[in-house]
C-alpha cells in the first residue's frame, strides 16, 4: 500500500508559465490516466513524479515523505516507471533486460537467485514474449519491445506503477491485455498512473483522470466526472461525437469542422 | 559463469607458457618447468626470468587494461563501437609521449608524459562534452571523436617537423610495442585493483546499459557511477599506453567478441575482458617477436591484422 501526493507541484516545462499547481492524491487501488495534447507536459509530469526531474516548485511525497529526502534505491523499491523513449540499441537479450527489474532488490554483491529468474520469466510470459527470451532486444518489433519494457516493470514489482503511454505500438489484443493487467494490479492494492493518448482506453479502464492543458492548466477527478465531451473538445481543440458502447463512452473525432 | 572464467584463465596460462617457450631459443616444456623451479641452464634462466617473463606479463597486463577500458567505455556510451582510442585518450597520450621524445627525454619522462597526456585528454573531452550541463552519451562520443581527430593532426604535424633520425622510435611507439615496457608490475597492479573495484558495480552497469534514465528509475546513482567509469577507464588506458605505447583494436574487439560468446552480463564480461584481452596481447606479442625473427614487428600491427578480420567475421556471423 503506497500513495503518491503532490503538494503545490508545478512541473518544469521550459518556456511555460507556471499554470495551475497540482495537489493530487494518488491512492492505492486507483488507476489514473493523464490526458492532454502533445507537448502538454505529460511525460515531464511522470518523470517529476518519479523523482527523475526536479520540479519548478512544490513537492512530490511518497508515503508522506518528500522524494528529495529519499535514496534512489529506496524509491525504486516503491515506484517503477515504463518510459516512452528507451535505449534498446546496446546489446542485451530479452531475459537479461527483464532481469534488471530485480536490481533495486539486490545488494551489490548479491546475484539473482532462481526465484528472481522465475519472476522475470513469469513476467515475460504474462506479456507473451517468453518465447523471445534469448533474442537480442534490438531484433524485436516495436510492440514486442514495449511488452518487454512492461514485463521489466512487472519483474520490478513496485507498489506504484508509472507508465508513459503503455499501449504504444501494441496491437488491439495486447492493448486490452496490458490494461487488464494494470486494472488487476490496482485490484491488488497497487497504484497505477499512466499517460494515455487513447480517450477510449481511459474511459474504459481508468478510475481517475487528469487533464493537462498546453498552457499548464490542469483539472482532475473521477473518470466519469472528468470525461465530458465539452472538456475533452476544449482539451484537444477537436470536435467529438460520443456514443455509449458496452457500458463505457466512446469518443470519435469529427472529421470535418 | 565461473566455468567460462576458468576456461579463459586456462587459455591465458597456456598462452603465457607458449610465450615463455618460443623465441630466438626454444625452451621445451620440461626445461621451462626446471627454470620455473630455479634450475636449468643459466641461458634459460636469464631468458625466462629477465626477458620473456617480464615482457609476457607486461603484454598480458596491457591487453587486459585495454580490454576492460573498452568494455567500460562501451557501457558508458551505450555504444558497442566505443573504445579508449575512439575517444581520443590514446591520442592525448601519444602527443605527450612524442613531445618528450622530441625533447630527447629518457624513458621515465616519456612514460610520465604519456600518462599526463592521456589524463589531460580525458579532462578535455569530459569538460567539453559537459559544456553547459547537458551531458549525454552521444555528445560525449562526438566530442571524443572530434578531439581524437585533433590529436591525429597534432601527431602528423609533429612527425612532419621531426628530424628523420628520431622518426623510427616515434613510429614504433605510435604503433605500440611491448618491448618498451620496463616493468610489468604497475600495469598488473592497476589491472587487479580495477577488477576488484568494478565487480561490485558490474550489475549497476547492466542497468546503465539500458540508458541513464532507466538506470535512475531502477535505483542507480547515475552521475557518480558515470564519473567512476569514465575516470577508471581513463586511468586504465593511460596505464596501458604508458606501458606499451598505443595499441589499437584490443579495447574494441575483445569485449565485443566476448559478448557474442558469453552474453551481456557485465559481471562476466569485465573479468573475462581482463583475461581474454591479456591472452590476445600475449599471443600477438609472441607472434610479433618471432614471425620475422630476428627482426621484431610492433605488436599493434599484429593486433590490427588479426583483429580486423576476426571482428568482421564475427559481426557477419552474428544474429
Amino acid at each position: 500500500m503506497s500513495t503518491l501526493h503532490t503538494r503545490d507541484l508545478i512541473i518544469n516545462v521550459p518556456n511555460r508559465a507556471d499554470g495551475f499547481p497540482l495537489n493530487i492524491s494518488i491512492e492505492s487501488g486507483q488507476v489514473w490516466g493523464v490526458l492532454g495534447p502533445n507537448g502538454a507536459g505529460k511525460t515531464t509530469l511522470l518523470h517529476t513524479l518519479a523523482g527523475l526531474l526536479p520540479a519548478r516548485s512544490g513537492q512530490v511525497l511518497l508515503n508522506h515523505t518528500p522524494l528529495t529526502d529519499l535514496k534512489r534505491r529506496d524509491i525504486a523499491r516503491q515506484l517503477g516507471l515504463v518510459f516512452q523513449e528507451r535505449q534498446d540499441s546496446f546489446p542485451a537479450t530479452v531475459l537479461e533486460t527483464a532481469m534488471i527489474g530485480r536490481h533495486p532488490w539486490l545488494s551489490p554483491w548479491q546475484s539473482e537467485q532462481a526465484a528472481d529468474v522465475q519472476r522475470a520469466q513469469h513476467a515475460l510470459a504474462a506479456m507473451d514474449v517468453d518465447h523471445l527470451s534469448e533474442r537480442l532486444l534490438s531484433t524485436l518489433s516495436g510492440g514486442e519491445r514495449q511488452r518487454v519494457a512492461i514485463a521489466t516493470l512487472i519483474t520490478q514489482n513496485p507498489e506504484i506503477w508509472l507508465l508513459d503511454e503503455p499501449t504504444n505500438h501494441l496491437d488491439l489484443h495486447h492493448q486490452v491485455k496490458v490494461m487488464r493487467l494494470l486494472k488487476n494490479q490496482a485490484a491488488l492494492n497497487k497504484t497505477v498512473f499512466m499517460c494515455l493518448h487513447d480517450l477510449n482506453l481511459a474511459a474504459r479502464w481508468c478510475s481517475h483522470v487528469l487533464l493537462l492543458y498546453t498552457n499548464g492548466d490542469a483539472c482532475w477527478g473521477p473518470a466519469n466526472v472528468m470525461l465530458k465531451p465539452c472538456a475533452l473538445e476544449q482539451l484537444y481543440k477537436q470536435k467529438l461525437i460520443t456514443v455509449e458502447v458496452d457500458g463505457a463512452p466512446v469518443f470519435v473525432p469529427v472529421c470535418c469542422d | 559463469m565461473i566455468r567460462s572464467l576458468l576456461v579463459l584463465s586456462l587459455i591465458a596460462l597456456l598462452a603465457m607458457v607458449l610465450a615463455l617457450a618460443i623465441g630466438s631459443v626454444t625452451i621445451s616444456p620440461s626445461e621451462l618447468w626446471a627454470v620455473l623451479q630455479n634450475q636449468g641452464s643459466v641461458l634459460h634462466q636469464t631468458l625466462v626470468w629477465d626477458l620473456r617473463l617480464p615482457r609476457t606479463l607486461a603484454a598480458f597486463a596491457t591487453g587486459g587494461l585495454l580490454a576492460v577500458a573498452g568494455a567500460l567505455m562501451q557501457v558508458l556510451l551505450r555504444n558497442p563501437l566505443a573504445d579508449p582510442y575512439v575517444l581520443g585518450l590514446s591520442g592525448g597520450a601519444a602527443v605527450g609521449a612524442l613531445l618528450a621524445m622530441l625533447a630527447g627525454m629518457g624513458a621515465l619522462i616519456i612514460s610520465g608524459s604519456a600518462f599526463t597526456g592521456a589524463m589531460l585528454a580525458t579532462l578535455l573531452v569530459f569538460g567539453l562534452a559537459h559544456g553547459t550541463g547537458s551531458w549525454t552519451a552521444s555528445r560525449l562520443l562526438l566530442t571524443g571523436v572530434v578531439v581524437a581527430a585533433g590529436w591525429g593532426a597534432v601527431i602528423t604535424l609533429m612527425l612532419a617537423l621531426t628530424p628523420s633520425y628520431k622518426l623510427p622510435g616515434m613510429l614504433y611507439w605510435l604503433m605500440g610495442d611491448v618491448s618498451y615496457a620496463r616493468t610489468p608490475w604497475p600495469a598488473l597492479v592497476v589491472l587487479a585493483l580495477a577488477v576488484v573495484v568494478i565487480m561490485p558495480l558490474a550489475r549497476n552497469l547492466n542497468v546503465l546499459a539500458r540508458g541513464s534514465m532507466q538506470a535512475a528509475a531502477l535505483g542507480v546513482s547515475v552521475r557518480p557511477l558515470e564519473w567512476t567509469i569514465y575516470l577508471l577507464a581513463s586511468l586504465l588506458t593511460a596505464t596501458a599506453v604508458t606501458t606499451a605505447g598505443s595499441i589499437g583494436f584490443v579495447g574494441l574487439i575483445v569485449p565485443h567478441m566476448l559478448r557474442l560468446v558469453l552474453g551481456n552480463d557485465q559481471r562476466i564480461i569485465l573479468p573475462a575482458s581482463a583475461l581474454a584481452g591479456g591472452t590476445l596481447l600475449v599471443l600477438a606479442d609472441t607472434l610479433a617477436r618471432t614471425v620475422i625473427a630476428p627482426e621484431q614487428l610492433p605488436v599493434g600491427v599484429i593486433t590490427a591484422l588479426l583483429g580486423v578480420p576476426t571482428f568482421l567475421y564475427l559481426l557477419h556471423r552474428s544474429r
